[in-house]
């Protein structure tokens, strides 16, 4: 892998188009890890193949230097799919954002999940319509108010990571796009994974819906009010290190601890991602501010067939077995007669 | 076996099986059509099947039907009305009865003529042959049920299983009625079943009870003889519409040297294209079935960009909800089949019925300026050539295709003379097979105006494509005003300049004439069979059928030219009709509508064509 490594670097896969994202737009920081992430891989630089579907983040595959198709409202879960089992070698990517995959793509999304085809699903979330100019999306907290919501949304939110693992997913992270190296990370260890991968990036739109994600990403704060976690690790965060996440075993959900007297490490959780049963992986993908912190890194990443290789080992398996060769064996089968 | 003593000899005769839809009605005809096809006859068949999965046994709505027209000549048609109906029950008998010529025979199985066999039927009185005038019949009554159960009393077969074999019954008095041999049936059964030799002998047992009855009853029954049809020499097969898509689909697959790629939904009556395609896994074929339609084509643009034969099936409603994304390859110019095989609309509409009613949304059912070519096939077995070729086109010239078929050839079949894939000609899709320099994605070739197709996976021709207006060469987004015209009127171009690749408009019968019958797609069968019939009585009618409809074949002005009136007839308000005012404003244009969710029959036409051949 390592010899790999050094043939390409991030500036191989930036295109030659002017990026016209606004200034401070949270999506310029998670290209970069992205464009960092890429040589990290083993795949050749044309075996990359990028899909968005229309939004401010579907602009991305014009950024690549890279096979790129941007296609239209919400169905890049669909046309990355076809793209994958057409060609299981390459490298598919989807780029999309939370009105395009938890709205109008909601259907393609999880159904893609529960295939599980070898895809990487980048969920850009900003919580907002920002390419149309400031409507609510299926992920804007309730009660926001935006221009189709003067009064406030009365409709809850998707919290994307609950859907994933509804729909049998075996892959979700969540990263922020001001965490560039936790990002980077991220996007290697999703695009290793065999099987669709969605990473949860939360970011900021500067102009629609600035600062929602101000609480996490705060400076000062940050490490606090969110946990990074690690497979094999007990689920310690915070600035002095000196909190951590236990089982509250009566009620049946999770307890921020401090550490020091009543709770040593050794009473922390130890993250396993690789754990097949969804349970306690959805709690954590469910956790808010400022009840809990909110859940960063690789939360599930569980091995399973994928629906890509399957399809590939069927038609190999009933190609082997087949008495047709070709079309003309198929024409001339069963009844026929000479005239 | 015995001597028949009143034997009519008919160049053409129509069977309509029918009963309940679980009287095996659809079984039933296809072993009497194949007997039929064995022994030389041509022939063509219609299933007419309710929409309702299980409507009520003995009721209308679960009434299943079985047309088949077998001739010494050419037989083009399933046949407008029948000669002889076996009607299972009350019900088939009800629903059926309009559709058997005057004079014609009915055989019913007249145990199942019980007060709650007539009561469900919606008879209501105890004579069904008098409620409904059917004296002008001759009506045959057998007690097929009893008769099976005594056949099969001493086989220990549970009750159930016996009753289940007297659709066999039925058809050993066919087979009788047309002298054919019983050892064909009798090998399907020993075929299919050869684990339940109990079940292959009650089936035999019965069929052979049936053609023994009915020589017995010889003087209540007439005999034909339809002799074998002078067709052409070569190997046949009998060919639904939908098989042959698929077929023609994997044909053009592999002559094309790419895999094959279906993202579908199951919709009737277009479902059995992906049922058959999935089967084929076994020649390499992919299939995906989608979470709904639009994910159906879209799965299929993505492994059209990924380098297959791209292809998806649908009928009707779900072409409206693939709209958007035919607009998608449009702009992307990549190569992609559209199947949509027509029902009966608007919404659900008639599902399980024919209609030719998708011709204008399949011309322009999307927004912006978005052409595609737009082809329809006209038979049974032409479904197998019009495929090829639409895939063909898709290839060489870097378009997305619709091909129309409907649900009458769809279902229907007839034999096939089984082509060799060696007398089809190799595609040749313009794919870059290796890094080019200063390659421009939307650069095109000048006859074709097709651009190239660089795959993912070939080194150094990384490039973006998408929904945005595309920059005239560089394929990348452009805003520029003129750009935008000269890309809106080039894929149009594109898709005109096909219309350089395909043949002419042929002519059937005369070149000039009185009359010229326009007709597209499906009602091939029945518009030559009316125009074949007139013109063997003198008249001066010809027949001018359309394959190819965006483009048009070069010629169509001068075809017309030569005729004092032209009708177009269609199975919708005049869609086709209304093209032709619009792409060939010269000429005026007479119509044929029906719009019953059945086809034409050749009875009607013919007597429309008289009535405009005297005006």
């Amino acid at each position: 892998m390592a010899e790999i490594q050094t043939l390409y670097t991030a500036k191989d896969f930036k295109s030659d188009q002017e990026v016209r994202w606004c200034p401070g737009c949270g999506d310029h920081a998670i290209m970069n890890a992205i464009q960092r992430a890429l040589p990290e891989l083993t795949h050749k630089k044309e075996n990359f193949a990028f899909i968005s579907g229309i939004g401010c983040s579907s602009r991305f595959p014009y950024y690549m230097n890279t096979y790129g198709f941007h296609s239209i409202h919400g169905r890049a879960s669909a046309i990355a799919s076809g793209v994958k089992v057409a060609n299981p070698k390459l490298s598919v990517w989807q780029i999309t954002g939370d009105g395009d995959a938890m709205a109008i793509g909601g259907n393609h999304f999880i159904h893609a999940i529960r295939r599980n085809i070898d895809i990487n699903i980048i969920l850009f979330n900003n919580e907002i319509y920002g390419l149309t100019k400031g409507q609510y999306s299926p992920t804007s907290k309730f009660g926001a108010v935006t221009k189709t919501s003067p009064y406030g949304t009365v409709e809850h939110p998707f919290h994307p990571g609950e859907l994933v693992i509804g729909a049998q997913g075996k892959f979700f992270a969540r990263t922020i796009d001001t965490n560039l190296k936790l990002s980077q990370d991220i996007f290697v260890e999703a695009s290793r994974h065999d099987g669709t991968s969605v990473v949860e990036v939360l970011q900021n739109c500067v102009i629609y819906n600035d600062k929602t994600h101000a609480a996490l990403s705060d400076k000062e704060h940050k490490e606090d009010r969110t946990i990074v976690l690690e497979h094999g690790k007990p689920m310690i965060f915070g600035k002095n290190r000196d909190k951590g996440l236990i089982l509250d075993v009566e009620n049946l959900k999770l307890k921020v601890v401090e550490l020091g007297d009543k709770y040593s490490e050794k009473d922390l959780l130890i993250h396993n991602a690789e754990e097949k049963n969804p349970g306690i992986h959805a709690m954590l993908a469910n956790m808010s501010y400022p009840e809990l912190p909110v859940a960063f890194g690789v939360i599930r990443k569980v091995k399973a067939e994928t629906y890509d290789k399957a399809v590939k080992r069927q038609v190999e398996t009933v190609k082997a077995k087949s008495s047709f060769k070709c079309m003309d064996d198929l024409l001339n089968s069963g009844t026929t007669w000479e005239v | 076996m015995g001597k028949k003593a009143d034997t009519i000899e008919r160049e053409e005769v129509v069977v309509r099986f029918s009963g309940d839809s679980g009287d095996g009605m659809q079984l039933t005809g296809t072993l009497f059509s194949d007997t039929s096809a064995f022994i030389g006859n041509d022939l063509s068949t219609f299933p007419d099947y309710p929409s309702e999965i299980r409507a009520p046994q003995g009721t209308i709505g679960g009434v299943s039907g079985f047309q088949v027209h077998i001739g010494q000549t050419a037989i083009k048609t399933p046949g407008d009305y029948a000669d002889i109906l076996i009607a299972m029950n009350p019900a088939a008998l009800k629903s059926n009865a309009k559709w058997v010529k005057e004079g014609g025979t009915i055989i019913i199985d007249e145990d199942s003529f019980d007060e709650r066999g007539l009561q469900k039927a919606g008879y209501k009185t105890e004579d069904p042959i008098q409620e409904d005038k059917l004296d002008i019949f001759n009506i045959i009554k057998a007690p097929i049920s009893s008769l099976t159960k005594e056949a099969l009393k001493d086989m220990g077969l549970d009750p159930k299983s016996i009753l289940r074999s007297k659709n066999m019954f039925a058809l050993g008095m066919v087979y009788w009625i047309f002298d054919r041999p019983l050892s064909y049936t009798e090998s399907f059964f020993q075929k299919k079943f050869k684990n339940k030799p109990l079940v292959v002998e009650a089936n035999i047992t019965v069929l052979r009870a049936g053609y023994n009855y009915a020589e017995t009853m010889e003087h209540l029954a007439p005999s034909y003889k339809v002799s074998p049809a002078k067709i052409e020499k070569g190997t046949y097969r009998n060919i639904s519409g939908n098989i042959a898509t698929a077929w023609g689909l994997m044909a053009a697959a592999e002559k094309a040297g790419l895999e094959l790629f279906c993202g579908s939904y199951p919709i009737t009556p277009a479902t059995e294209i992906l049922q058959e395609l999935s089967a084929r896994k076994d020649l390499g074929v992919k299939t995906f079935q989608a979470e709904d339609e639009i994910a159906g084509i879209c799965t299929s643009i993505g492994a059209s960009f990924a380098g297959d034969l791209a292809v998806t099936s649908t009928s009707g409603p779900g072409l409206a909800l693939k709209g958007e994304a035919i607009g998608l390859a449009v702009m992307t110019e990549l190569p992609l089949v559209i199947v949509n095989v027509q029902r009966g609309g608007p919404s659900t509409g008639l599902p399980t019925k024919p209609e030719q009613s998708d011709l204008m949304q399949a011309l322009y059912g999307r927004n912006g300026e978005s052409p595609v070519v737009v082809m329809a096939a006209s038979t049974p077995s032409d479904c197998f050539h019009y495929a090829f070729e639409a895939a063909k086109i898709a290839l060489e010239h870097m378009t997305p295709v619709i091909l129309l078929t409907d649900g009458f050839i769809a279902n229907g079949s007839e034999p096939w003379r089984i082509p060799k894939m060696s007398e089809y000609p190799d595609i040749k899709a313009p794919i870059i097979k290796e890094e080019k320099k200063d390659w421009q994605p939307y650069a095109r070739d000048a006859e074709k105006l097709a651009r190239t197709w660089a795959i993912p996976g070939t080194i150094g021709m990384e490039h973006r494509i998408g929904g945005l207006e595309k920059d005239e060469l560089k394929g990348s987004v452009s805003h520029d005003p003129m750009n935008h015209q000269r890309m809106t009127e080039i894929r149009e171009e594109k898709v005109q300049r096909v219309s350089n690749f395909i043949p002419k408009l042929k002519v059937e019968g005369e070149e000039t004439g009185k009359l010229l019958v326009v007709g597209w797609g499906g009602t091939y069968g029945h518009l030559a069979t009316a125009v074949n019939e007139l013109n063997a009585k003198g008249k001066k009618i010809s027949l001018a059928h359309f394959n190819y409809i965006k483009p048009l074949p070069g010629n169509v002005k001068e075809v017309f030219s030569k005729f004092d009136k032209i009708v177009v007839c269609e199975i919708n308000l005049g869609q086709f009709a209304n093209y032709l005012r619009m792409t060939h404003p010269d000429f005026k244009y007479l119509q044929y509508n029906k719009i019953q969710g059945l086809p034409f029959t050749t009875i009607e036409l013919k007597e429309h064509f008289e009535k405009l051949l005297e005006e």
